[in-house]
């Protein structure tokens, strides 16, 4: 199977009832109701989860590993995202969560949060040797990485090319597992405990790396249930896991990833609509002095992701309050670049949204589109299954779709047939 | 059918909230048809400082983009006050832009620099009390 455009995000279709909703609320519009069923067409999806959100039905729905992937491995290690921190009500000690993932059955605990103060300092670093490439776009949400490859190519030398916090913890901790134990790299198994279904499509089909060395993706709200029981236990547990301070841990708040640059030349946008509106901007060059632009397609940021339990505002606090107690930075390089830290593979421009294969051919079909859109209403219902009357004269031109399956259209026609009829009767009459 | 598509929008007077829009509804359209993303680039650029323009000093005004094969030709045609000279509002840092529009982040005298810098022909005539039409160009 291609995997360029591999998707964790898919259509149950014994629950989809062909509604309108996430057709509605795809920002990439991606999502057609065809034959009563909602189809994503993969090209275009960027895995934001927000059909997820939406569907009154719960017919979409996140791939993701189950828990008993851990016995596939002589040796496991949890990667916990900081957002994991941000469930639980009145947390103090971060190492509670982490030896109760001790108990679940994981081997050891490597915060990505550890990885995310890394990436803060070489970003510091970076981002001043660099400035006349500013201001520099995160790298850290798969799915704004993706939307970007797809819808903004003018913006694609402006990434930061820093991997993201959770490959960055999955390579050193698969080298740490491997100097403690002495196994080979493929009996240990990297398994990150994630906020989004993003990272899943970020493992199994990686942008700007060969390869991401993370093994599985178990979420969130599946690991949830069973941390809390073992939350109790936790003191059965001598290891010391937590080692990390605010700066990483507010990774998982919108605006903690660009806080952690120390720098006031900033903007941090969260929610795809907001992400979108702040790229289009960005492309016509609006922001003038802006070193970063740190961008999260969830509201909140990763504690707003779909694979979360709590209310992404009240984890905002929650995590906010846990990291009041921390120390600033726990993990110091001392100016240097570690070893996995930038992306290996360019990151190149997939022009989905194309309409045909050349300039004249497109132009041409643009032509069309603009004259097939002046005879639709205009009204954006959603009944031809196309998000908008554009949209769906869009599918037309490339074939996919008919003028009839506009109902306004449809209804013209069904007027006109007795019409017809009667004209064609009258005629016959006459001869 | 001939090979230009002719695309037509009305900027609105003083409404900032809407200004813009034309030219990112432009920059959509290129995306979809195979044009390369640094025409697109200063396509989308210069329109929006012509846009901005209009609703600034002009009280909006008329854009038309025509696109064909060989260039893409936007006009932007106002009945504001006009312009009184041309050579120094050409030049960077000049502004004639009221305060209440500068307290916005506007008027940093840099909007026709820029639509000249990103067009490959740029046309302005413009009679005092009668109006500015401005024709830009970028080739393909």
């Amino acid at each position: 199977m291609d995997q360029t455009f591999y998707h964790s995000v898919r259509l149950d279709k014994s629950l989809c009832r062909g509604c309108t909703n996430c057709i509605k609320r795809c920002p990439t519009q991606a999502i057609r109701v065809r034959n009563g069923k909602a189809e994503i067409t993969n090209e275009f999806c960027i895995d934001c989860g927000e059909c997820i959100r939406i569907c009154p039905h719960h017919a979409k729905e996140a791939t993701y590993d189950s828990p008993d992937v851990m016995k596939q491995f002589a040796y496991t290690v949890a990667l916990p995202a900081p957002s994991l921190y941000a469930q639980f009500n009145r947390l103090d000690d971060v190492n509670i969560v982490l030896r109760a993932l001790h108990l679940m059955g994981f081997d050891d605990v490597f915060e990505v949060s550890s990885a995310a103060e890394q990436v803060s300092e070489m970003s510091r670093r970076y981002v001043e040797e660099h400035q006349e490439q500013t201001p520099f776009i995160s790298t850290a949400c798969p799915t704004v990485v993706r939307l970007i490859r797809v819808r903004f190519p003018n913006l694609i030398p402006h990434l930061l090319p820093f991997n993201a916090p959770v490959d960055l913890a999955a390579a050193q901790a698969r080298e740490r597992a491997m100097q403690k134990t002495g196994l080979p790299a493929d009996q240990i198994g990297i398994i990150f405990i994630s906020p989004c279904p993003a990272k899943v499509s970020a493992v199994k089909s990686p942008i700007g790396i060969a390869h991401s060395e993370v093994d599985a993706v178990l979420a969130i709200k599946d690991v949830y249930p069973k941390l809390l029981s073992l939350m109790k236990r936790s003191d059965e547990v001598r290891e010391d896991y937590a080692k990390s301070g605010r700066i990483g841990v507010g990774w998982g708040n919108s605006g903690g990833e660009a806080g952690g640059l120390l720098t006031d030349s900033y903007l941090a946008a969260d929610g795809i609509e907001n992400v979108i509106h702040v790229l289009e901007d960005l492309e016509d060059e609006k922001f003038a002095d802006l070193d970063f632009i740190e961008l999260n397609a969830c509201s909140g940021g990763c504690v707003g992701g779909v694979l979360t339990v709590e209310n992404p505002y009240v984890a905002q606090a929650k995590l906010k309050r846990l990291c009041k107690y921390l120390p600033v930075a726990c993990n110091h390089l001392n100016g240097e670049y570690t070893p996995h830290a930038f992306l290996d593979t360019k990151i190149e421009y997939k022009p989905v949204f194309r309409l045909g294969s050349n300039f004249k051919e497109s132009l041409s079909m643009m032509q069309q589109i603009e004259e097939l859109c002046s005879r639709f209403p205009g009204l954006d219902c959603g009944s031809c299954g196309a998000p908008t009357c554009r949209t769906l004269a869009e599918d037309i031109v490339k074939g996919e779709a008919s003028e009839r399956d506009c109902i306004f259209v449809l209804r013209k026609y069904m007027d006109q047939i007795p019409e017809d009829l009667l004209h064609q009767t009258e005629e016959e009459h006459e001869t | 059918m001939s090979d230009t598509i002719t695309l037509t929008y009305t900027v609105s007077n003083e409404d900032f909230t809407r200004a813009g829009e034309a030219s990112s509804d432009v920059k959509s359209r290129l995306k979809q048809m195979n044009v390369d993303p640094a025409v697109i680039r200063k396509v989308s650029i210069a329109m929006y400082e012509g846009e901005i323009n209009m609703v600034i000093h002009a009280e909006g005004g008329r854009i038309t983009v025509e696109i064909s094969p060989s260039e893409i030709i936007m006009t932007l045609a106002d009945k504001g006050p006009g312009i009184a000279d041309i050579d120094k509002a050409m030049q960077a840092g000049y502004s004639t832009a009221p305060d209440n529009v500068r307290s916005l982040g506007f008027g940093a005298g840099m909007g026709l620099p820029n639509m000249k810098k990103y067009t490959d022909e740029m046309q302005i005539t413009t009679e005092l009390g009668v109006g500015t039409t401005v024709v830009m160009k970028v080739y393909l």
